[in-house]
């Protein structure tokens, strides 16, 4: 697609903002609507659109497959590690009231860190998908 | 919102309606089409429609989620499955008369089991009565979170939304293994000087 010009330049100005806003969205899901799953959909919706407009070797060369997996299998483990943190802290898997002296302030926390997971996970998931289904012949 | 309090008003309704209307054209489309790439476009146009409902009945996280995924990535999924196989629905010979049969006695079914349910937005329901309240009122004070649907899905529901982040997990690892293996092989075999960065 390097003959679109239009599409490449609107392109280039749209995936910045689609980046920070699923930042945005991964950061201030305990405030506002999204979250962790939605954040990394949207992240993986602005390498897609990279990929579908110069190329998945474009995104291979920014997101290396295993580079991906390696994303992926830390969101799930991170999410888990947070469950067996708070074991760890005297409560039951996941209850992350344990994680603090406050309950509060430890499920907060908890609630944080879980979604970051989901975030990524969800994020490297999409786009190993994205990547793979694209370059299937 | 209270329904018998406030009582709809009657632009809500036309929204509905004009919604639910787009809506049913756009299946109805999207299954008559042969042509498999319209298909899969209009699939996208479902969704936001979809969307739009979830925004109606301020289920703004679904909202978020059915334009993300369904509008967004999927319909990117679907385009390029159909990349990968072909653009055109092979056309059947006989009329599928079972299916047919079968989906609309389904459909009957779940319209009928519709009529014992409890009118829509009724706070004496019995799903708003189990634990919802104590969601409600104790949410934030429990998990500092203000957003209710975060604190459900993270905190309340966590053992579920670890479950699905591991679904979705599998997922990928699934297509890279059936898909992104078996095709690296064959581009292997093909040239040897191919695609040498990431084997592994």
């Amino acid at each position: 697609m390097t003959e679109h010009l239009v599409l490449r330049v609107i392109s280039k100005l749209l995936i910045p903002p689609i980046l920070l806003f699923a930042l945005y969205v991964q950061m201030h899901g305990d405030y506002g609507p999204g979250g962790g799953f939605q954040a990394g959909v949207i992240f993986a919706a602005g390498l897609v659109l990279y990929g579908l407009v110069f190329g998945t070797a474009a995104v291979r060369a920014v997101a290396p497959p295993r580079l991906l997996v390696v994303i992926a299998c830390l969101g799930v483990l991170l999410y888990a590690g947070v469950g067996v943190a708070s074991m760890i802290g005297g409560g039951a898997f996941l209850e992350y009231g344990a994680l603090s002296a406050d309950a509060t302030h430890g499920n907060h926390v908890g609630i944080i860190i879980i979604e970051i997971g989901v975030g990524i996970a969800v994020a490297a998931v999409m786009t190993i998908i994205f990547s793979v289904l694209a370059e299937w012949r | 919102m209270d329904p018998q309090a406030q009582g709809p008003r009657a632009i809500d309704i036309y929204v509905d309606i004009l919604l639910l209307v787009l809506l049913v054209a756009a299946a109805l489309v999207v299954v008559t089409l042969r042509n498999l790439l319209a298909a899969a476009l209009v699939l996208g146009i479902y969704s936001l429609i979809m969307a739009a409902l979830w925004v109606v009945l301020d289920a703004v996280d679904v909202a978020f989620t059915e334009a993300a995924v369904g509008a967004g990535v999927t319909t990117v999924f679907m385009l390029l499955a159909i990349a990968a196989t072909g653009r055109h629905e092979k056309i059947a010979h006989r009329r599928p008369w079972l299916p047919i049969l079968a989906s609309l006695a389904v459909g009957g079914l779940m319209i009928f089991g519709t009529l014992d349910l409890p009118a829509f937005g009724d706070p004496q329901a019995p799903a708003q009565q189990h634990v919802a309240p104590h969601y409600l009122e104790q949410g934030e004070a429990e998990t500092g979170v203000p957003n209710i649907v975060t604190a459900v899905l993270a905190s309340y529901r966590g053992f579920d939304t670890l479950g699905e982040v591991t679904v979705i997990f599998t997922a990928g690892i699934g297509v890279l293994l059936m898909l992104g293996v078996a095709s690296r092989r064959r581009r292997a075999g093909e040239s040897d000087d191919d695609d040498t960065g990431d084997r592994s």
